[in-house]
């Protein structure tokens, strides 16, 4: 491992640590009476509202159309991931002090596993709460409508723009994850020129030079 | 040939046509000419969909005993405040939470005639923190807190009748003031009317104003009986020192409009409050027995509670020399204005031929030389000659008040030329006029009385609106009348009714208070005795013939909404609590055959009904505001049964509530078990 590959490991670490702060996701809703929108935070150990009283308010306008009430305490995964991500805090912190390649591997490969595990997770809560809906006490009932919101971009639920997308903790993992993958490329490449010391590292492409017609119209 | 008489009848009918020509002409020249708008007037105060005002103003509701909230420059109302008189709009004085704040030493008044709104300043500058405003026939004054638009506190003046001098405030608004309009007898005392010249005084009361929930009157100078009529602060160089102006020092007891008309100059009152501070701090005040009320909305409760007042410190000025002088002033001067500089005091000589201006710089050398007209009732009468700076000359006919821009000119109202006059200060030259329809009383500019004027517009405050807008019968609306002031002449722009009648403005710029604003009240700082913060705390209960029900509204039900063990003779409470915690969701109760009015319920706020029935029967509520989509079925049912009854006392429980009962005693059930885990576990 190099140092960099090492600086880079040990910073996706403490990007990843700033989870127990701030925010994996944002959900934002807004509707024509709700110009100042609603919206929801989703942290590694908890669900919280934008402002102090709007996740009881997003339950409270759900109650029409019999979606359970989102509650973190009845969400077993925000007790979980807390000590998921002190595991890759941790494990990324290790990688770096030991400068194991191996172990490089293993971790940016965990990594990604647990972030496509959360993602899918994350789906199947938002398509649990649209679609196991309480039709006995839903007020407001369309048949064949769904209230999952996305998990990202924009999506109409009936007078609500919900849109979803990934908050600054959630963005902070991205990179981390981003960090941990040119590590990997780093030392996948100073291993290969350290095998082939002869060959010369390819040059880095060239961009293609821009076409003078699109330019003048971009 | 026609003959003369039918040449007689022609003629006449030629006569005839041509006049009613005429008169069509001169009509529509009328509406015409009075259509003084300027070309880009209505850019001027259009505000497009979805922007905002740049000024919040508020106008007194005069004889309607509330204030109208209106945007600047569009006119458009925003917010009514109710404030001395019952609103059944809002359950303002109907419902048991806000019922004390009516109460007075003369028992629950329903109405009252509000006069004069004034910011609270801070250096002499509104501050955005309260609106005061005074009622003039029981004479009080109200304090509204500029957070919520709500009226918090309410105090009664003793020994007053018209509190019309009032509620102006000092630059630091430790003070606001409330002088007797009316001179009367001190403390009731039953004399004859006749004996006015011995036995009826003035008051001047200082109402410490700059404790929110703590008004109280800090002293009243006893005053000689004539009737005080407007006062204003001084500020920078006459700061400490207040003015008022006095009619009838002829002290005619009847017909006044002719008796008290008599003098030629009347007088201003200059108090220096700092002064009456010593005398009282040197015990020179004397406590006196007095009846009044002080109440106050707790801001947690949102209930009212009203205390009785039971004396008061009273200054007589003669044990106090250097508290009062007199400054003769030209001809039964209604207002009285103090420039932003605070050297010029303008009086409105409602019968005077020009606007006289008191110069203080002038005043107090006079005071130190003692240049003396003799005394009244131990006060000292400065010269005329000695105080005055100048006099407007040809103003018009009947000035009133006047108003300031901030950059050396003054704005004068004319009641009876029915205009506004621009003049300049220190040179005393007329520079333009705007007439106004009709009959103008105060204008504003937006603190167009404090140091710093925002001298971009006036607003005329109409009394007549006669022809102004469609005729609606013999009683017409009053007006405002929004005029550009930014440049060297006047430009009308806007023209709007009123919701009552319009005495006193004031008016800031949105910032200072928009962005301030409460959005709801806090479920959880809700400390009301009947109080639910869930829809399981609902209930009904009974002691004697005493029935309270706990009701949660909450979009779109009441829990409970069945409610039955109502029995005739009962008397019933709806203890309503809005639970929901979200921005402009009011919710609304109303219950058949209530005698007195609905409740309207702001987020995280409760309110209570009182409901005597009158007959047996099953009587639906429902929400009054339309809260949601489903707000028509945001309904229920009482039941009342015969005295005696042995329906028993019942009220259902809504799902979600058995929800939140079922989850509390699984906590419980959760508690009771955690209590026999080891300790050190955190939650």
């Amino acid at each position: 491992m190099t140092r960099l590959s090492r600086l880079l490991v040990g910073t996706a670490a403490l990007l990843l640590a700033l989870l127990y702060v701030l925010p994996l996701w944002h959900v934002r809703l807004v509707a024509p009476q709700y110009p100042e929108g609603l919206g929801m935070h989703i942290h590694i150990a908890s669900v919280q509202g934008a402002t102090e009283t709007d996740l009881n308010n997003i339950n409270n306008l759900n109650h029409y159309i019999g979606m359970q009430r989102i509650e973190s305490d009845a969400i077993p995964e925000l007790k979980i991931m807390p000590w998921l991500v002190g595991a890759l805090v941790a494990g990324g912190l290790l990688v770096a002090a030991v400068a194991k390649r191996r172990m490089l591997y293993a971790w940016t490969g965990g990594f990604a596993v647990l972030g496509v595990a959360g993602l899918v997770d994350f789906w199947r809560w938002e398509y649990d709460y649209g679609h196991n809906l309480d039709l006995e006490a839903a007020i407001i009932k369309i048949p064949g409508m769904s209230y999952q919101p996305p998990l990202i971009g924009s999506k109409q639920l009936l007078n609500f723009t919900a849109t979803s997308w990934p908050a600054s903790g959630g963005i902070a993992a991205g990179l981390a994850f981003a960090l941990g993958v040119v590590a990997v490329v780093l030392t996948v490449r100073a291993r290969r020129a350290e095998r082939s010391p002869c060959i010369p590292a390819p040059a880095a492409p060239t961009m293609p030079t821009a076409d003078p017609l699109f330019a003048r119209t971009a | 040939m026609t003959t003369p008489k039918h040449l007689r009848t022609l003629l006449l009918g030629a006569a005839t046509c041509a006049a009613a020509g005429l008169a069509f002409y001169a009509c529509s020249a009328t509406t015409g000419g009075a259509n003084l708008a300027s070309g880009d007037a209505a850019s001027k105060v259009y505000v497009p969909p979805g922007q905002y005002d740049q000024y919040y103003a508020f106008l007194s509701g005069g004889y309607n005993g509330q204030i109208g909230v209106y945007g600047l420059p569009s006119g458009r109302l925003l917010k009514f405040v109710s404030v001395f008189s019952q609103n059944p709009e809002t359950g303002w004085g109907y419902n048991e939470e806000t019922k004390p704040m009516l109460q007075t030493s003369f028992g629950s008044i329903p109405w009252d005639d509000t006069h004069h709104p004034e910011l609270s300043q801070t250096d002499g500058v509104p501050d955005g923190r309260w609106l005061f405003i005074n009622a003039n026939n029981t004479p009080r004054v109200a304090r509204v807190d500029l957070t919520t638009f709500e009226t918090t506190e309410i105090l009664q003046i003793p020994n007053s009748a018209g509190g019309h001098a009032s509620p102006f405030t000092t630059p630091d608004t430790k003070y606001i003031v409330s002088a007797t309009r009316f001179s009367v007898p001190m403390h009731n005392a039953d004399v004859a009317i006749s004996s006015y010249k011995q036995n009826f005084k003035g008051t001047v009361s200082f109402i410490r104003a700059d404790q929110p929930g703590r008004m109280d009157i800090a002293f009243q100078i006893l005053m000689p009986g004539y009737n005080y009529d407007l006062g204003h602060a001084g500020k920078g160089p006459s700061d400490g020192w207040f003015f008022f102006t006095t009619y009838n020092t002829e002290q005619a007891y009847e017909k006044l409009e002719l008796n008290a008309s008599q003098n030629d100059k009347d007088f201003m009152a200059a108090v220096n409050y700092r002064a009456a501070e010593q005398c009282i701090a040197q015990g020179k005040g004397k406590s006196v027995p007095a009846d009044y009320f002080h109440n106050v909305v707790d801001e947690k409760s949102h209930q009212a509670r009203s205390e009785r007042k039971t004396s008061v410190t009273t200054l007589d000025p003669t044990a106090c020399p250097g508290v009062v002088y007199f400054l003769p002033t030209p001809k039964s001067p209604h207002g009285v204005d103090v420039d932003p500089s605070g050297e010029y005091m303008v009086a409105g000589g409602k019968l005077a031929t020009v606007i006289p201006v008191h110069s203080f710089t002038k005043m107090q050398k006079a005071i130190a030389d003692k240049a003396f007209d003799g005394e009244e009732y131990g006060i000292p009468v400065l010269k005329y000659g000695a105080t005055i700076a100048g006099e407007v000359q040809k103003p018009g006919l009947g000035p009133l008040h006047t108003e300031f821009d901030g950059k050396g000119n003054a704005y004068t109202s004319m009641f009876i030329s029915s205009e506004i006059v621009k003049w300049k200060l220190g040179t005393w030259e007329v520079l333009d006029r705007m007439p106004v329809y009709y009959s103008v009383g105060h204008l504003m500019i937006p603190g167009g009385d404090s140091k710093k004027p925002w001298g971009q517009y006036v607003l005329s405050l109409n009394k007549i609106t006669k022809d102004r807008y469609l005729p609606t019968g013999p009683e017409l609306s009053q007006s405002a009348q929004l005029i550009d002031i930014s440049g060297n002449k006047m430009k009308m722009l806007l023209d709007f009714p009123t919701i009552g009648e319009p005495h006193y403005a004031q008016a800031l710029p949105a910032e200072l208070i928009r962005n301030k604003q409460v959005k709801f009240y806090r479920l959880a700082e809700n400390s009301h005795p009947s109080v639910v913060k869930a829809e399981s705390e609902g209930g009904i209960t009974r002691s004697g013939k005493r029935v309270d029900i706990k009701m949660a509204a909450i979009r779109s039900h009441f829990a409970p909404d069945n409610l039955e063990g109502v029995q005739l003779g009962d008397t019933v409470y709806f203890h309503v609590t809005n639970i929901e915690q979200d921005w402009d969701i009011v919710h609304g109760f109303a219950v058949q055959g209530a005698e007195n009015a609905e409740l309207i319920m702001a987020p995280g706020a409760t309110r209570t009904l009182k409901w005597v029935p009158k007959a047996t029967g099953v009587y639906p509520f429902y929400c009054t505001d339309f809260c949601s989509a489903l707000h028509q079925e945001m309904q229920g049912y009482v039941r009342v049964s015969p005295a005696g009854s042995n329906v028993a006392l019942m009220a259902n429980v809504s799902r979600k509530a058995q929800a939140q009962m079922a989850s509390a005693a699984a906590n419980r059930k959760d508690d009771s078990h955690e209590q026999h885990k080891p300790a050190g576990k955190e939650r």
